[in-house]
């Protein structure tokens, strides 16, 4: 596969499809387009009442006292919420699909209990008849705190004598606690493959650098709100942003000590979560106020709040040393990954582990993992999670390597590339990849050996995101004109319904617009996990292929009926059903749906999948090559042109993949230039808008170009979920065009005119 | 047998070795065997009768979310792994 004129959007395919691969108008486009579609903070009915949360001013203090009459007297509260009005919890863990935690430390995060540990740790909330009372009344709730000296990094959480945020936290290493004494170090981790000593003693060159990354957000646009009626039946019902309903339910359900059955969630249409909206904040608190009030309530966070209050992902401190041969052989790969999990255990450290070194084929490599607490909101999941750090520490060590050795930067990475067999340093085989063929796109592309002019330079990177499978559930009916409906449990946050749809569709031979599908409530499908981990077009798409081929054999068995033949006589071919017994015996899937009512009753067709865990279809690897121009006076970097390349395994919507390669491309290049949470003496976010926190415009960036490489997964069409490798190599691949441009190395992020300006005058 | 893969933070219930092979046709019966083989495993990885929640288990290259009843084939490689945050 070349690539061999330019073009902004390549995509290297081996295999065509009648629907799957074409480019249908989105089944929820009309009313997103028209502002008809309802978002969470939508949901409305009659007689709602609307909260407020009062949060912590501190980074670390414990509450002495929390007093409500106040603001329990004032006309208009119908409701005031402590922790103490919730049920008390176990240790138990909740598991949301994507993120693990217990349910002590989840209902603890959505309402702290004698201890706040991050400036905006929710404490009490209020319901009240508007939006404006429910403010006035949590500043009227007095709270006594003492406050406590915080630990705000992985450095500061792990030195000796430092504040230990929870007491009962030793230090678990697979199982067992290294030490009975309090730690802020919830795990550690040790992959180990070879004999990294060896490895380095064998190589000729060897680079080792540490490199820091701070707190970023997912900046999803739509903040996180839920409303809920708790009704006198006992039963709850919600209806709120979130990324898999299911997953809300049971962490509601949990956290409130309720039967799931009891507890109904709506996942209203999304504005955007990137692994943000997961975990659950507001949902119980609505759930408590309801009863309480015996009114619905909602729950609308505000753009500090999300800053401040739900889960941006982690900072973190990190040593890797690369080892190679002068011809290129990388003979040794050695990573610490010390990440923090915020205020409570659970960053992304595990995952990073399994992605620092997964595109390289060496034969000795050590992993040391520590997943650290902080002072900080708990992380949540954010776009390959730990993958991207991990990545801007490894890419730029291997780069460091190629200059040490004189040899190009692809070539290296194409010499040591990972392939079908190679078996990664936490000891797990890949089958079949696309790494070599994604390295091949980047070097054929005309991007690499375009010209660059004064004060630009150019970089490249390689980044892998795993994948996960889960389980999903799909229900179709066959529609009298010959559509179907197909009712679906993942949330829709980048063109999902179609992908999904667009999968049945070329199963039944009928177009991609005589689908309706639709995303529904708890009560309406079987269990299906979080939109999250890439997975959704995948496993509910192959959920969607079960179903259709369920569909398939029933119409099959319909027209054999009507025509008394064989059904393994019939076949289904670009929408008609042909009996091989006869020529004159064909009619469309349109023409038979019409005469399912006379012949027997409608036509539903169901399935469920379980697609496996993590590392489905042996995940997926993007790559980067990108130009930029450095300002030698202020260090202000401006991205001049940014190629994207990722196996897709097949894009079923090729312009739903490349919007998520641009979507992704766009967000690593924010994360590597400008945004962080710039943290005050106190603890405190100084930056909790979106007029200081500097995401990207769209003037502040050049045309994403897109190329898809296509390398078939064990999917019935191949697929692989794109959601997210495309985050991780652009922050090295941006280091590394930095460095080509200035000389300078940069071991941290953001790269914002302050630091590169910092790291230029220290280096000369 | 099952090729069960020790972590190196593990490798001390095995006198030092890395992989051992295993009887068993889920990963409960290998976790038992290995038990059997060398004491302490099970406290390390299992409660309840489930694989402890900060702990993972890989079966031919691929982490399974259905724990000890994942079916392990004869020629299986099973990896213990610490659980893994996902994203989205």
């Amino acid at each position: 596969m070349t690539t061999t004129e330019y073009e902004s959007n390549v995509i290297l395919s081996s295999v065509e499809f009648n629907v799957v691969g074409t480019r249908p108008v989105r089944h929820d486009g009309a009313d997103k387009v028209t502002g008809r579609a309802l978002y969470g903070a939508d949901f409305d009915t009659a007689g709602m009442l609307h909260g407020s949360v009062l949060r912590s001013p501190h980074a670390h203090a414990n509450i002495k006292s929390i007093d409500t009459s106040k603001a329990e007297a004032l006309a208009g509260v119908f409701a005031v919420v402590t922790f103490a009005d919730f049920p008390q919890v176990t240790d138990a863990t909740v598991d949301f699909g994507e993120e693990i935690t217990t349910v002590h430390d989840l209902q603890s995060n959505i309402l702290a209990r004698h201890k706040v540990l991050y400036k905006g740790h929710a404490v009490a909330a209020v319901a009240a008849s508007n939006p404006h009372i429910a403010e006035q009344a949590v500043k009227l709730i007095d709270v006594e705190y003492e406050v406590l000296p915080s630990a705000m990094t992985v450095q500061d959480a792990m030195a000796d004598g430092a504040p230990i945020l929870h007491e009962s936290m030793r230090t678990n290493e697979l199982g067992e606690t290294v030490e009975d004494t309090p730690s802020n170090v919830a795990q550690h981790f040790q992959h180990v493959k070879g004999d990294v000593d060896k490895g380095f003693a064998d190589a000729d060159v060897v680079i080792e650098r540490e490199f820091n990354t701070v707190t970023v957000h997912q900046g999803y646009i739509e903040p996180h709100a839920a409303s809920a009626v708790w009704n006198p039946d006992g039963r709850l019902h919600i209806w709120c942003s979130t990324q898999g309903a299911f997953p809300a339910r049971d962490a509601t359900a949990e956290v409130l000590r309720l039967p799931v059955s009891q507890v109904r969630v709506t996942p209203m249409e999304i504005g955007g979560g990137f692994g943000g909206k997961i975990p659950i904040y507001l949902e119980p608190v609505a759930a408590m106020l309801s009863k309480k009030s015996g009114r619905a309530v909602k729950l609308v966070m505000s753009r500090a709040d999300v800053f401040e209050a739900s889960g941006p992902t982690c900072g973190c401190n990190m040593i890797v040393k690369v080892g190679a041969k002068n011809d290129g052989t990388i003979t040794a790969m050695k990573a610490y990954l010390a990440f923090e999990a915020g205020a409570y255990a659970g960053s992304p450290v595990g995952a990073g582990a399994m992605c620092v070194f997964a595109a390289y084929d060496v034969e000795n490599a050590v992993i040391d993992g520590y997943d650290v607490v902080v002072n900080k909101p708990k992380t949540a999941a954010y776009r390959a999670p730990g993958a991207p750090n991990a990545a801007f520490a490894a890419e730029q060590v291997v780069d460091e390597v190629a200059q040490a050795i004189g040899m190009d930067p692809i070539d290296l990475r194409m010499k040591n590339a990972s392939t079908e067999g190679t078996r990664r340093p936490d000891g797990t085989v890949f089958p079949r990849i696309g790494c070599v063929e994604v390295l091949e796109a980047m070097k054929n592309h005309p991007h690499y050996s375009a010209p660059l002019g004064e004060n630009e330079g150019r970089g490249v990177a390689i980044g892998y995101w795993f994948n996960v499978g889960f389980e999903s559930a799909v229900n179709i009916a066959v529609n009298g004109d010959g559509t179907i409906t197909l009712v679906e449990g993942s949330t829709d946050i980048g063109g999902s319904r179609a992908s999904i749809a667009m999968q049945a569709a070329e199963v039944l031979g009928i177009a991609a617009e005589s689908v309706r599908p639709s995303v529904v409530d708890t009560d309406s499908v079987g269990f299906t996990a979080v939109t999250g981990g890439s997975r959704t077009t995948y496993a509910t798409g192959w959920a969607a292929y079960d179903a259709a081929q369920d569909v398939k054999a029933k119409m099959i068995e319909r027209a054999a009926t009507i025509w008394d033949v064989d059904a393994d006589s019939i076949e289904l071919k670009d929408g008609v059903f042909q009996s091989s017994s006869d020529p004159e015996l064909n009619m469309s899937f349109k023409d038979l749906a019409g005469q399912l009512a006379g012949t027997g009753g409608p036509i539903v067709g169901t399935a469920s999948r379980n697609a496996g865990g993590m590392g489905v279809g042996g995940g997926s690897f993007a790559g980067n090559i990108v130009d930029v121009k450095v300002d030698p006076l202020t260090g202000k970097t401006d991205v001049t042109r940014f190629t994207c390349v990722q196996d897709a395994g097949k894009a079923i919507h090729p312009s739903y993949v490349e919007g998520q390669m641009q979507g992704g491309s766009v967000q690593g290049i924010g994360w590597a230039l400008n945004e962080e949470y710039y943290m005050n003496d106190d603890g405190i976010m100084a930056n909790s808008t979106l007029l200081d926190y500097r995401m990207p415009t769209s003037l502040d960036l050049p045309m994403i170009d897109t190329v898809i490489v296509e390398v078939a997964s064990d999917h019935p069409f191949g697929v692989r979920g794109v959601g997210e490798a495309n985050i991780v190599p652009p922050t090295p691949a941006i280091a590394n065009a930095v460095q080509s441009a200035t000389g300078i190395r940069m071991t941290r992020l953001p790269m914002s005119p302050v630091a590169i300006m910092e790291e230029s005058w220290k280096q000369s | 047998m099952a090729n069960v893969f020790i972590p190196s933070l593990m490798q001390n219930l095995t006198g030092g070795e890395k992989q051992v092979r295993v009887e068993g046709s889920t990963v409960r019966q290998i976790i038992n065997n290995l038990d059997g083989m060398y004491p302490g495993f099970k406290d390390r990885l299992v409660e309840d009768d489930r694989v402890k929640p900060n702990i993972s288990v890989a079966v031919d290259g691929e982490v399974t979310p259905l724990g000890m009843i994942e079916r392990v084939n004869e020629n299986s490689e099973v990896h213990f792994l610490p659980a893994i945050g996902g994203g989205a």
